[in-house]
């Protein structure tokens, strides 16, 4: 089955088609993120009306990059939650009213579920079961995975998400939106002794964090401070950098010795991060678990992801009726297994 | 020539709905809901083409309300008006909501001069003044905008005018102080209905007025969002 994914929850438009046979086909991001710079976050309004301007045109683009006649699609995937509902709206009307004139089927994906099985495009695959690490704008949850639809949640991010942090902490810096690589570039001038900020959450058991408080700790810094010069930014960079991956790789390393797991998928835009992945890099060794990551473009927002979790899903039976919605909060655990065939 | 088979829906307002024009005459249906548009539209359209026996391929063109109006609304119609026009290779024939309101008060009441006013929020209507042809559809004497109901640009009136529209109901006194009393009549509680989306779409694609999936966008009028 040949399906075409399209995600839209949030500042990026992103359109893929994968094969099960062949694999990823094609895939294409429109990112917003100059539109929302000049605001300093994303403005919903503004997403959504992006959405529907640049949509059809990608997804013809897509389509043709992969040599896909429309009839030759077998199924439509589109990104139903979570995320900012009008955005959501514009990717969810175009596939399901797609996929009804196509006469094929078409199904809503959850977008914390499609970043998790993003790894699977890679080679090799994480085998289940998994633990995942999911750390992006939206979310920093760990879900212990035992198959497709079998997630239970260990632990989750009770204020700010991590990359939410990121961009937050930027702005203090006066980075411009969105932040969060911006800062990891600037932390490399940084001096990593210079300040130890908290690592939130690790002196008591439990696999939950919170990352508001490293915000309040950078703003007291930079008050603190004589003078806001290059090198106190590059200095505070460092530190909330080296605050937030060594949180996330205690949590990690606490997750996997409770579940005695030997695989770690980690994913969401922060995976990015380069010294996160050193920082994993270690506890794969001590560890001895396998740690395995989406390539870089796929960390981020991306339909290649949706259109493989729908190819999962729609193979296996699933599709949504006529009737469409999108779902703006929409917890990870109350995803079912699909259908067995 | 036989008559075009044209499929025209609306979701642009608490209303929901679709007419389909066929060899057969026009089917129609419309139905109340403040919400929840993305739950009935499509299975709506799909009862509606079952009614006339009718494939979404067998159409001519698809024709949509393209605003202004709630913007989700205007998005959902033009998202589904996008997909189903690629899906099937198919022209859209976008139409304005303040048209279908005019054209709404021509064929209840025979209005021929309408002011259409659409609650804008934030203390604004959406505004187009409307005027039927010798071919019996309404079209826009001037540029439709987003405004004060105190700042409405207001045509020389000559005989019987109406006013339509949520705009009306809301902010009766300030558009009557305006543009003086609707000597025709008043419709504040008119909605946009798909049959009279339908009827300036037959005539559009007769001008040949089409447009192809990725041209058929919402128009919201007010465009500063932040």
């Amino acid at each position: 089955m040949r399906v075409l994914g399209i995600e839209t929850s949030c500042d990026e438009t992103g359109v893929a088609v994968y094969d099960g046979q062949a694999g990823l086909l094609a895939h294409r991001v429109y990112s917003q993120a100059d539109s929302h710079a000049r605001y300093g976050g994303v403005v919903p309004e503004i997403a959504s009306r992006d959405h529907i301007r640049k949509l059809l045109p990608l997804l013809d683009e897509t389509l043709q990059a992969s040599a896909t006649e429309r009839l030759a699609l077998g199924g439509v995937a589109y990104t139903r939650g979570p995320g900012l509902a009008g955005a959501l709206l514009v990717g969810a009307a175009l596939a399901r009213s797609l996929a009804y004139a196509l006469g094929i089927p078409a199904l809503g994906i959850h977008h914390m579920e499609a970043h998790l099985l993003a790894p699977m495009l890679e080679e090799p695959p994480p085998r289940f079961p998994f633990l995942a690490l999911l750390v992006s704008g939206g979310h920093t949850m760990l879900v212990q995975v035992a198959g497709v639809g079998r997630y239970r949640l260990l632990g989750e991010s009770l204020d700010d998400a991590a990359g939410e942090a990121f961009d937050k902490v930027a702005k203090l810096l006066g980075l411009d939106y969105p932040g969060g690589p911006a800062l990891e570039q600037l932390a490399k001038q940084g001096d990593p002794d210079r300040f130890r900020f908290p690592r939130p959450m690790t002196n008591r058991p439990g696999l939950d964090f919170s990352f508001s408080g490293l915000k309040t700790y950078t703003l007291n810094t930079l008050r603190g401070a004589a003078e806001f010069d290059d090198q106190i930014r590059a200095d505070t960079a460092r530190a909330f950098q080296d605050a937030v991956i060594d949180t996330l790789y205690l949590k990690c390393r606490r997750a996997l010795r409770q579940t005695g797991a030997k695989r770690l998928v980690v994913a969401g835009g922060v995976s990015a991060n380069r010294k996160l992945r050193e920082r994993l890099a270690q506890l794969a060794r001590t560890s001895g678990a396998r740690i395995y990551y989406p390539r870089i473009e796929f960390c981020t927002d991306n339909a290649a992801m949706v259109a493989y979790a729908g190819w999962l899903r729609l193979s296996a039976g699933e599709h949504d009726s006529l009737a469409f919605d999108v779902t703006a909060r929409w917890p990870l655990p109350e995803l079912r297994e699909p259908p067995a065939r | 020539m036989s008559d075009p088979r044209i499929l025209a829906f609306d979701t642009t307002s608490e209303a929901c709905s679709a007419a389909l024009s066929t060899a057969q005459g026009v089917f129609s249906r419309s139905e109340i809901m403040p919400r929840g548009h993305t739950r009935r539209l499509l299975p709506l359209l799909d009862e509606l083409l079952g009614q006339a026996a009718l494939q979404l391929s067998d159409l001519d063109a698809i024709a949509y309300c393209r605003g202004p109006g709630s913007f989700t609304g205007i998005r959902i119609a033009a998202g589904v008006a996008q997909g189903l026009a690629y899906g099937v290779n198919r022209p859209l024939i976008p139409v304005s909501t303040l048209a279908c309101l005019a054209q709404g008060v021509y064929r209840e009441q025979g209005g021929e001069v309408v002011l259409t006013a659409i609650d804008a929020r934030m203390d604004e209507v959406y505004w187009g003044v409307y005027q039927l042809t010798a071919q019996g559809i309404m079209v826009a004497m001037a540029d439709e905008l987003v405004v004060s109901p105190d700042a409405v640009p207001v045509p020389p009136l000559l005989g019987s005018w109406y006013g339509a529209g949520s705009g009306w109901s809301l902010y009766k006194e300030r558009l009557v102080a305006r543009c003086g009393k609707p000597t025709g009549g008043l419709d504040g509680g008119r909605l946009p209905d798909a049959r009279d989306c339908l009827s300036m779409a037959l005539a559009r694609y007769r001008e040949g007025a089409l447009v192809g999936a990725s041209d058929a966008l919402p128009v919201y009028l007010r465009n500063r969002v932040t």
